[in-house]
């Protein structure tokens, strides 16, 4: 019983469950006057971005990608998140992770924490196995070319496709600040098909750093400061455009 | 009779004893020789037996584009022009490309595919998706990361473009399988469109069966949402 009320509970306050009953009545159908005062509707508010999703990669018996001195990603990325996570709460930022010790998380259960959020975004932190060593690299999902969901249920395999403008947005303000920080790191967010971004419904980014190649595990770990940095500046500059797909004044 | 016996025994193990001597060098050597020929792999003798590509004598020989890593910029792709015969079928002439991109470039260091990796097989589908089946080698050898596993699908649908313009889509399978991700990051369940003056490249197409975007836990206590999504 408990079980069935918290769900019920999650489908109702999670952005993407809006039910017929919740929508908008439509101009001109057939409402009569009430024939007592009315109070007027609450304008539609905004959601504020308040939660920041950190998912470090991997993990368990994943790995990840290996370098030759024993780096490992799955290690590496749970130091980042630390680093990711202090510079995002120094700003006011309430955090999750979707992994804090070596577990490893299916995509969807990964999926299902940031989903059930309101005003969230997610990100997803990689270190690559190849690419030139020092640089760092933000990618979005592509924006489809399905039909997005106008109303209704949106399908958990397409979860980003509303998003994908956001999160466009979103990782080219990380990627800049990335730029300024990490030379020969472009300029603009790339787009990548990245499995666990799909299914995520809200802005999405992934970071990957470059590489587990590095001779020193000493030359990732004196990235993580201004990758980190670089996330929570980006973060910041991105707040003002966070408005979600269907809210007043969206234009994703 | 008895110490002639003795004798004989004895002067035929000290000939065994020389001969073994003489003849152990050799051996070892001959091991030594046998060890350093590579023997193929089980991927390797499968890859000899898949890409035996009919040339027809009447391909007209053409300079093809292929994709690799760049020399310039290890993060981008080049072309790389390469004079092959190639067959006006484009499953034909798809297949000579593929398998010219996975032998790959003359500095091995600039390839996008893993070198053991093969074409299993590769079809043309009537909306003009192809469907292209590759060996295990593509998932278990591309080094498991978002930049070297896009690159690695980027390669092949860049140079299907350039090579099959029949081609405007591309579905990869691993060993006859869709497999959920190339190596953990790229999603392999999508379709790659292929022609990028019709959509930006990466883009993907949203013809696969869906489900409702519940959390699996919460899915699984609405019985109405698991009908919808089996439909």
């Amino acid at each position: 019983m408990f079980l069935i009320s918290s769900a019920t509970a999650l489908l109702a306050w999670s952005p993407i469950f809006v039910s017929s009953a919740q929508a908008p009545q439509q101009p001109g159908s057939a409402i009569t006057t009430p024939p007592y005062q009315t109070i007027p509707a609450p304008a539609p508010q905004r959601t504020g971005l308040n939660i920041v999703v950190l998912d470090p990669a991997h993990g368990g018996t994943d790995p990840g990608a290996r370098g030759a001195q024993g780096i490992r990603e799955s290690d590496l990325v749970l130091d980042l998140t630390v680093q990711v996570r202090r510079a995002l709460e120094a700003q006011g930022f309430q955090v999750l992770q979707t992994r804090s010790g070596n577990e490893n998380p299916s995509f969807d259960d990964r999926s299902t924490l940031v989903n059930a959020q309101r005003g969230a975004v997610f990100v997803t932190l990689h270190i690559s196995s190849t690419g030139l060593p020092g640089t760092a690299r933000v990618y979005t999902a592509p924006e489809s070319a399905g039909t997005v969901p106008t109303g209704g249920v949106l399908s958990w395999d397409h979860a980003q496709t509303p998003y994908a403008a956001l999160s466009r947005k979103f990782g080219d303000a990380v990627q800049g600040q990335l730029a300024q920080r990490f030379k020969g790191s472009p300029n603009n967010a790339q787009i990548a098909a990245i499995r666990q971004l799909r299914t995520t419904g809200a802005p999405a980014i992934a970071v990957e750093i470059c590489s587990v190649s590095v001779q020193d595990r000493g030359d990732l770990d004196r990235m993580m400061p201004g990758v980190a940095d670089s996330i929570a500046r980006g973060l910041a500059a991105f707040r003002p455009s966070y408005v979600l797909p269907g809210e007043a004044g969206s234009h994703p | 009779m008895n110490g002639n016996w003795r004798t004989w025994v004895l002067i035929g193990l000290g000939f065994a004893v020389v001969i073994a001597a003489i003849y152990f060098p050799v051996l070892r050597r001959r091991v030594k020789t046998a060890a350093k020929i590579p023997q193929p792999s089980e991927e390797q003798a499968r890859r000899e037996l898949t890409q035996a590509v009919a040339q027809s004598p009447s391909d007209p020989v053409v300079k093809a584009k292929l994709f690799w890593i760049s020399n310039e910029d290890e993060s981008a792709l080049a072309p790389v022009s390469i004079e092959l015969a190639l067959s006006k079928d484009p499953v034909l002439r798809a297949k000579q490309v593929l398998n010219t991109l996975l032998a790959g470039p003359v500095d091995s260091d600039l390839r996008t595919l893993p070198p053991d990796a093969a074409l299993l097989a590769f079809y043309l589908l009537p909306d003009k998706t192809a469907v292209a089946d590759f060996s295990e080698a593509l998932a278990t050898s591309t080094p498991s990361g978002i930049q070297s596993e896009q690159m690695a699908i980027d390669s092949i649908a860049r140079t299907l473009e350039a090579n099959v313009p029949q081609v405007k889509r591309l579905k990869i399978l691993i060993h006859g399988q869709e497999l959920d991700t190339l190596a953990g990051h790229v999603d392999l369940t999508q379709i790659f469109v292929v022609d990028s003056k019709s959509a930006p490249r990466g883009a993907i197409t949203l013809d696969l069966p869906t489900r409702l975007a519940l959390p699996p836990a919460a899915a699984a206590l609405n019985p109405n949402a698991v009908k919808e999504s089996q439909r």
